[in-house]
């Protein structure tokens, strides 16, 4: 496993034209924590997202550790440890659970080994097959499993590609309950070593498995602290709710809302 | 590292292998033993049935094969659409027929090709490397690849693909043709080269020679089908497939796209450069027409008939394309065209996978009628990886 590291983000602006998305948002996220990002549509998660992993242009300072992550092509910043997911599950649907596997694994082996076949299966992608469930579908066609299956093995390719920072995009949209809880914990398993950082719009799953809180509004920082310190934010009431406290109902509200809104385009 | 794994592990994760092969791709007994089976029918079947014209006819088929080997794994692999293959079919025959006039202007005791006569011009300077036969092989194979890696690497760096890619390519067998039409002088212009005598030194009229050319062509498809398959099967082709369908997500795993597409498209080029070589001893001829925008679309049209994505769909699809044009433009000499378009139309509405998608059609229709595949795990008993479809046909089954 490659030294684990925190991801610094530091006054990072995107603009699109005279468009601001993102107005200098900092955060800092440490290995171990599983980070939530939340805000209301439009705050710019996404894009903060798609500018650290290289997606789109962006300002400011991103280190991952001691390297610097802005300004590299998207396979660059993939190779320094910044892995991500989407918020439509994007694995390669033709091939197996394995294959997929492998490929996310390819970057700690020489160029050369393209050369040849597979011809054993890598600790880690056991080890990631084992974190993730899907040892039983192992030689399944990616496009056949469900969409919670999907969206564990982008994580599982995470975990082989040994990302140090792992940024998932909505990763519970469209999963059941059950299937929540069982991305919260495997995220809370996998955070050992790594940062996770976790883009979403689901209150009750924040509140459930978030270790720290960034609340995005408008491209900028909005408040930051822990569950408890972030609910109790009049600003962050202001911009959910109005000037209500945040009850059960306002967030079941807030969710359905996230329910009309989480097939459209990045927010 | 992988042997320690294995015996460390048990349960569940004892069962996963390394086995399994992307969609297309054959088993290797199934691929071999095609394969084997198609050298068969041209190394040792076709020359002891066909008459010598017809063995000519097939050589001309195997040139387009070895093209549509590559156009195989360019498009139905990689998802590049080459409709401009004749550029690298036309760069290998030039080098190739130029190399074989200087031959024979040699052996007539001349210092130029005899057409040049009629121009009375001195030989130019880019005839001069193919007095060598060495280099001359050489150019055939590196030429092609430059010229690929040039144009492919600048153009998928800036992430150019699809429609776009299809029509750069066309607009560059245009600019090809239009440039050797108004070589007149120096490569004979419209005409193109002909009326060789000698092939490496040995006279080409000569009909153990004619055959002998023919089994080197028929070799050269085999051994090129079995890059193809080695290719298909590898790291690289499993990659190539998810650069093919999900271009983007590569990216974010560590591998630059781009890279990955350029090597299947000079590959692909220089396959077709080789067939370019070979067309040219074996047909006697190459001039803009052989290697225009009409003929760059036709090598197409046999391997999306015959199968894009698949190992044997592109061969097959060439030659039984290639034969069916050529006997029915024998008895329909203006029908064929309609023919070929119509058959095209009807491929891409009807099985975009080719005619090779049939069996694999079929087999999964049988099995689905059979119920389930009976494979060796059972729906799986953990609650959070079942998936819903499991869990209906287990609430059927009870009730």
């Amino acid at each position: 496993m490659s030294q684990s590291a925190a991801l610094t983000v530091q006054d990072l602006e995107v603009t699109f034209g005279a468009f601001t998305a993102v107005g200098g948002a900092s955060f800092v996220a440490e290995p171990g924590e599983v980070h939530f990002l939340i805000g209301p549509n439009g705050a710019g998660k996404t894009t903060c997202v798609d500018a650290v992993t290289g997606l789109v242009r962006g300002s400011g300072r991103v280190t991952l550790g001691e390297q610097e992550v802005l300004g590299r092509p998207v396979q660059k910043i993939a190779r320094i440890g910044v892995g991500r997911t989407f918020q439509t599950a994007s694995v390669f649907e033709q091939l197996s659970v394995l294959q997929n596997l492998d490929i996310a694994a390819g970057m700690h082996r020489s160029p050369w080994s393209l050369m040849g076949r597979r011809r054993g299966v890598e600790d880690r992608i056991r080890d990631a097959l084992e974190q993730t469930q899907l040892e039983d579908l192992w030689d399944r066609p990616a496009g056949i499993l469900s969409h919670g299956q999907k969206q564990w093995l982008e994580i599982g390719m995470l975990l082989v590609q040994d990302a140090r920072v792992l940024m998932l995009d909505e990763p519970v949209a469209g999963m059941s309950l059950e299937e929540r809880n069982a991305t919260g914990e495997l995220l809370h398993r996998v955070k050992q070593d790594r940062a996770v950082v976790v883009v979403e719009h689901d209150m009750e799953f924040m509140r459930s498995f978030a270790s720290r809180v960034t609340v995005l509004h408008q491209g900028t920082v909005l408040s930051a602290g822990s569950v408890a310190e972030v609910q109790a934010d009049p600003k962050v009431q202001e911009v959910y709710l109005g000037t209500a406290s945040m009850t059960e109902e306002d967030a079941a509200q807030a969710d359905a809302m996230a329910v009309q809104t989480a097939g459209g385009p990045h927010a | 590292m992988s042997t320690t794994a294995t015996q460390k592990k048990t349960g569940r994760l004892a069962r996963i292998s390394a086995a399994g092969t992307s969609p297309g791709v054959p088993s290797p007994r199934t691929a071999y033993l095609g394969i084997a089976l198609i050298a068969m029918g041209l190394l040792v079947l076709a020359p002891a049935l066909l008459t010598p014209f017809e063995l000519r006819q097939m050589g001309r088929f195997v040139c387009y094969a070895m093209v549509a080997v590559g156009i195989g794994l360019a498009w139905g692999r990689g998802g590049m659409l080459t409709l401009g293959q004749g550029v690298f079919f036309g760069i290998g025959a030039y080098c190739m027929a130029m190399h074989m006039q200087l031959e024979d202007a040699a052996l007539r005791g001349e210092e130029t090709p005899q057409f040049m006569g009629t121009f009375g011009v001195d030989l130019p300077w880019f005839w001069e490397p193919f007095h060598s036969p060495l280099m001359t092989i050489l150019l055939i194979l590196l030429l092609p690849a430059a010229l690929a890696f040039a144009l492919g690497y600048s153009v998928f760096k800036r992430k150019v693909r699809g429609a776009y890619f299809a029509i750069l390519n066309q607009a560059m067998v245009f600019a090809f043709v239009t440039l050797l039409v108004g070589q007149q002088a120096t490569l004979n212009g419209s005409n193109g080269l002909s009326g060789f005598e000698s092939f490496f030194g040995f006279a080409i009229h000569d009909p153990a020679n004619r055959q002998m050319i023919y089994m080197i062509a028929a070799a050269l498809l085999v051994i090129m089908m079995l890059v193809a398959y080695w290719m298909m099967r590898s790291r690289f082709g499993e990659l190539l497939v998810a650069t093919r369908d999900a271009e983007e997500r590569v990216r974010f795993l560590g591998y630059d796209p781009a890279i990955i597409k350029t090597i299947t498209f000079v590959t692909a080029a220089v396959m077709a450069s080789v067939a370019g070589a070979m067309f040219v001893p074996l047909v006697g001829i190459i001039s803009p027409a052989e290697l225009g925008v009409v003929p760059s679309i036709a090598f197409v049209i046999g391997v999306a008939i015959g199968g894009r994505a698949t190992l044997f769909g592109p061969v097959l699809g060439a030659i039984a394309v290639a034969w069916a044009e050529s006997t029915l433009a024998e008895n329909f000499p203006s029908g064929w065209t309609y023919f070929q378009g119509l058959l095209l139309i009807l491929v891409i509405a009807l099985l975009p996978g080719g005619i090779a998608s049939v069996g694999r059609y079929l087999r999964w229709k049988h099995r689905g009628e059979a119920g389930k595949p009976t494979s060796e795990d059972p729906a799986p008993s953990d609650p959070a990886t079942s998936d819903p479809e499991s869990e209906n046909s287990q609430k059927e089954a009870a009730s």
